[in-house]
């Protein structure tokens, strides 16, 4: 195995798919247009829904599916009609698949000896994988008699295991996992990514998963990447109202909003906004703002308050104003005001979407 | 916790009892009783101990016969049970062919024991058969009425065309049970189709192909029809299995003490044998 070869920038351009065999309109594609760059190394997450493309994306990415159209590059080789095998990649699925009839031992060694990797080397890096995952004193037992999370450890440690790979994809990995082990596992895959320094690209439809182990998020939605950023990009500049909405807890508030004389207003009052304004006047323009930039401004405008969820260090206030209701979270030291509430945006967090898509 | 006493529920259950009663423990006590008297009619009955039993269980027909029985067996399971799992592995998983596929293979199934034994039979004639001119064409001495070892070919074929299909059906329904993630993460794991089947397939067959085996086991074993028809056992005893000489024992020369005494044995080699494979094939699977 030339060790040199290891670990690529992975680029996806112009891949569509779709399970149908004819593909006609939009709505057959489960993914739409998708062009992404993994660098070499980084720490991604695939947030998204469920539905929503991410396991059709990671399987066009270890060739498991070839795409109908675009094409697959790791570096600036050409992969897309390379087998799974050749492309050196580890994928780790959502739910624990062993070999039964072998044993721990076996199962971790099964890659290496399909690759015909020399049985000194095979045993020294299996009894490594195994201290990595707490699997060292089952390593003689029978793989089919684990609980579910000894499976799914089996499961993580067969991509592990290998020094071949580029990537290491986990497709939704700890759904199984029971909630105290879930941390334990998140905790040390990131440790593995920092200590290995492989790809890893982790799918999830959970936010707090991917926001803890990425250093870069994609969000997908319906076929589609809305956005790559940071966790705080993510939070701070929603490239799109679904990310706002979907990232976040509550999500962004999302409110219809007029353009009129140059300047946009939301229920007849004028806002200062980060975005500038929209050029074509036909598009559905919403402005978007997270409950954390919202705050009580005796010079903002009149809002009437509808609910106010007490959860210790803050508050999640619910407000009317007109026919739109929006929340916002409030610190638990300030007064919330008994009369006449006034309510602003905070206009460096304040953005216009225009068909879910931020002006900028 | 209070619990209601209602004598009624027992209405429920007589039905149940008294058909159990009627189809399955009053005829077996009835063997019971022939099992261990004489008889010469008129409901005059001896008492005679275990004497059937020891002279069946001392009778070179006996063993003959139970010799040929697990040989027949043994051949059907040797070659149904692979060529099952073959034919499963090579039916497409999914598309227009699955249906034709599925029907064809049920065909065999749904004729009658008689009718396959009567076709098999006028099939291999040697004369007037399609299978039995063609091989008499080629060149080679055919005639299953005459040659013992026609005439169990042809049987063991028969048996094979009737019931492969039914190893079939069972170890396809298992493979379309196994996950997609198996094979992929086969894929990933760079593993030889040859080590999908052994390590992936085969194992989760494993259930399905219990209950195959044993089903084939069962009815192999008390093949009766089929064989009768085709061979009547013959030429001479060489195809009599286990149940046509039963029949023989007990209607051709009415020797109803012996019968019920071979029935007996008969039941318990089956019981026997089904508990020894099922442990056999079972084992290790609960930990």
């Amino acid at each position: 195995m030339p060790e040199e070869q290891n670990m690529a920038k992975i680029t996806l351009q112009n891949i569509k798919h779709s399970y149908l065999r004819q593909p006609v309109e939009s709505q057959d594609y489960a993914l739409k247009e998708v062009d992404a760059v993994w660098s070499n190394g980084g720490a991604y997450a695939l947030l998204g829904p469920s539905g929503c493309g991410k396991t059709t994306l990671l399987n066009i990415i270890s060739g498991l599916l070839t795409p109908s159209e675009g094409r697959v590059f790791f570096d600036d080789n050409d992969v897309t009609d390379i087998p799974t095998i050749e492309r050196r990649i580890a994928q780790i699925f959502q739910f624990p698949v062993v070999y039964d009839t072998m044993t721990v031992f076996d199962n971790l060694a099964f890659p290496l000896r399909n690759r015909g990797v020399a049985e000194d080397k095979v045993k020294l890096r299996v009894n490594e994988v195994a201290v990595m995952l707490d699997l060292e004193d089952s390593l003689k037992r029978r793989a089919s008699g684990l609980t579910a999370d000894g499976k799914q450890k089996i499961s993580l440690g067969r991509g592990l295991v290998r020094e071949d790979v580029n990537v290491i994809m986990f497709d939704e990995p700890l759904t199984v996992i029971d909630p105290h082990l879930k941390w334990l596992l998140r905790s040390k895959l990131k440790e593995l990514h920092q200590q290995l320094g492989i790809t890893m690209i982790y799918v999830t439809h959970d936010q707090t998963e991917a926001l803890t182990f990425a250093d870069r998020v994609l969000v997908m939605y319906d076929g589609t990447v809305v956005q790559v950023g940071t966790p705080v990009d993510l939070f701070e500049r929603p490239g799109h109202t679904f990310v706002g909405h979907f990232i976040g807890s509550p999500g962004m508030n999302i409110l219809p909003c007029e353009i009129r004389d140059g300047a946009a207003s939301f229920a007849g009052n004028v806002l200062q906004t980060a975005s500038p304004l929209p050029t074509a006047d036909n598009e559905r323009v919403e402005v978007g703002v997270r409950p954390e930039f919202v705050r009580f401004d005796d010079s903002g405008f009149a809002v009437e308050i509808v609910k106010i969820d007490d959860l210790g260090r803050y508050k999640i206030v619910v407000v009317r104003c007109n026919d739109s209701t929006l929340k916002m979270i409030v610190d638990e030291d300030i007064r919330i005001p008994s009369e006449s509430p006034r309510i602003s945006f905070d206009p460096e967090y304040t953005r216009l979407y225009t068909d879910g898509w931020v002006v900028e | 916790m209070h619990k209601t006493v209602n004598q009624k529920a027992w209405l429920f259950v007589v039905p149940v009892v008294g058909l159990v009663a009627f189809n399955a423990l009053i005829p077996l006590m009835t063997v019971v009783n022939y099992s261990v008297q004489e008889t010469f009619g008129d409901n005059v009955f001896f008492w005679e101990g275990v004497k059937w039993f020891e002279q069946v269980l001392n009778s070179d027909r006996f063993h003959d016969s139970f010799l040929r029985q697990l040989a027949f067996t043994g051949m059907i399971l040797v070659i149904e049970v692979p060529l099952g799992i073959v034919v499963a592995l090579s039916m497409p998983r999914k598309g227009p062919w699955v249906s034709v596929c599925l029907v064809l293979m049920a065909l065999p199934l749904l004729i009658p024991w008689n009718v396959v034994g009567a076709m098999w039979n006028i099939f291999a004639l040697p004369d007037t058969g399609l299978l039995g001119r063609m091989i008499n064409g080629l060149g080679i001495e055919y005639n299953f009425t005459q040659q013992p070892v026609a005439a169990w070919l042809t049987t063991v074929l028969m048996d094979v065309w009737h019931w492969t299909s039914l190893v079939v059906l069972l170890a396809y329904a298992g493979l379309c049970s196994i996950p997609d993630a198996y094979y992929q993460a086969a894929k990933i794991d760079g593993a030889s189709s040859w080590a999908v089947f052994w390590r992936i397939q085969l194992p989760k067959l494993k259930r399905v192909l219990t209950i195959a085996i044993l089903l084939r086991f069962m009815d192999s074993f008390m093949i009766y029809t089929e064989p009768f028809v085709l061979t009547g056992g013959g030429p001479g005893n060489t195809t009599t299995f286990l149940s046509i000489d039963l029949v023989k024992i007990a209607l051709g020369q009415f020797d109803l003490g012996p019968a019920a005494a071979m029935s007996l044995i008969y039941f318990l080699i089956v019981l026997l044998l089904c508990w020894v494979f099922y442990t056999l094939m079972m084992r290790g699977e609960e930990q």
